[in-house]
């Protein structure tokens, strides 16, 4: 008897481990017509949800003095590549109260010691 | 009622496009349902194929009987399929997931889940009243009618009553994907019933 699970993990790819708090940057591939380019995207991650193939992640960021949010499907095949910038160490596992902040402590976490 | 399969609900997944989209699929389980008996129009009035799914040690001895008539092991289900032309089939002949293509639409039934007994608000879509402001009719059924004429309550009233445990069937639904060695059929969106409840996957007619 097959399992559903054993279905569900199937098409997990290996992605690189990360938590709420880290900066990342996320590749991810954009079709113009028939040609594809590669478009990066780096902030904070302020939110993981769900589990196994249908787990996404959001990545918020300032830019021009608008905050910016994007969420990715973690194992969605746009996603080229995901490059862990910096770790951060925080308290909670969602981080809603960036969105609040306003300058420098908007994009400032705490660096996790090594 | 065109030629289907039978097999179980395994349950709700997700499959990427090339194009990274998100396309939410039901994964039905299906080993080859076997044509136990054939329905002729001459013999019996109408025409059909018979199919038997899944071994069944239980059979009693008239179940045994009848199967072995046909030749074949006790099965746990029989569903006829009504066809036009039954001469492309034969007794014994096993119809598996191949029988459907990538991107066909197919029409899904199966026993829905059983509520129990539920009130008019989930069983008939009924708005309810205030949940506050001192109003007592949260959930109530209200009038369900008029006075002394008709004098009656009119037929098909909502009522609570019991909900579901009922076939359901939704046509044209895609088949996403089908895994033939291993018997799994994809298909877009939700399916009716509970998981590893038995479902019939039916060609479009």
């Amino acid at each position: 008897m097959i399992s559903i699970d054993s279905i569900r993990r199937e098409n997990l790819k290996k992605m690189p481990k990360f938590h709420p708090g880290d900066t990342l940057e996320v590749s991810t591939k954009i079709k113009e017509g028939d040609k594809e380019r590669i478009q990066h995207f780096s902030g904070i991650v302020i939110r993981e949800r769900g589990c196994g193939i249908s787990k996404t992640f959001t990545v918020r960021k300032i830019s021009y003095g608008v905050g910016v949010e994007r969420t990715f499907p973690l194992y969605s095949p746009s996603i080229a590549k995901i490059r862990l910038k910096q770790e951060g160490t925080v308290r909670r596992s969602k981080l809603y109260y960036l969105r609040e902040r306003k300058g420098k402590s908007a994009t400032r976490i705490k660096v996790k010691k090594r | 009622m065109a030629i289907g399969i039978l097999g179980r609900k395994l349950g709700m997944s997700q499959i990427f496009t090339e194009g990274g989209k998100v396309i939410p699929v039901t994964i039905v389980r299906s080993e080859p349902a076997v044509v136990v008996n054939k329905r002729e129009k001459a013999k019996n009035g109408y025409s059909a194929i018979q199919l038997g799914y899944e071994e069944n040690k239980k059979a009693n001895k008239p179940l045994k009987g009848y199967f072995k008539k046909q030749g074949i092991t006790p099965k746990k289900y029989l569903r006829e399929f009504r066809i036009e032309d039954t001469s492309s089939y034969e007794v014994g002949q096993r119809l598996g997931v191949d029988l459907f293509s990538e991107q066909e639409l197919v029409k899904v039934s199966a026993k829905s889940k059983g509520k129990g007994f539920t009130g008019v608000v989930k069983r008939h879509n009924f708005s309810g009243g205030n949940a506050s402001h001192g109003s007592m009719s949260g959930k109530v059924v209200g009038s369900i009618g008029q006075s002394s004429d008709p004098s009656r309550v009119w037929k098909n009233t909502g009522m609570p009553g019991r909900m579901g445990g009922k076939k359901v069937s939704v046509k044209n639904l895609k088949v996403i994907k089908i895994d033939k060695n291993r018997g799994l059929v994809f298909i877009k969106g939700a399916i009716p019933g509970p998981e590893k409840g038995l479902v019939v996957i039916q060609k479009k007619i």
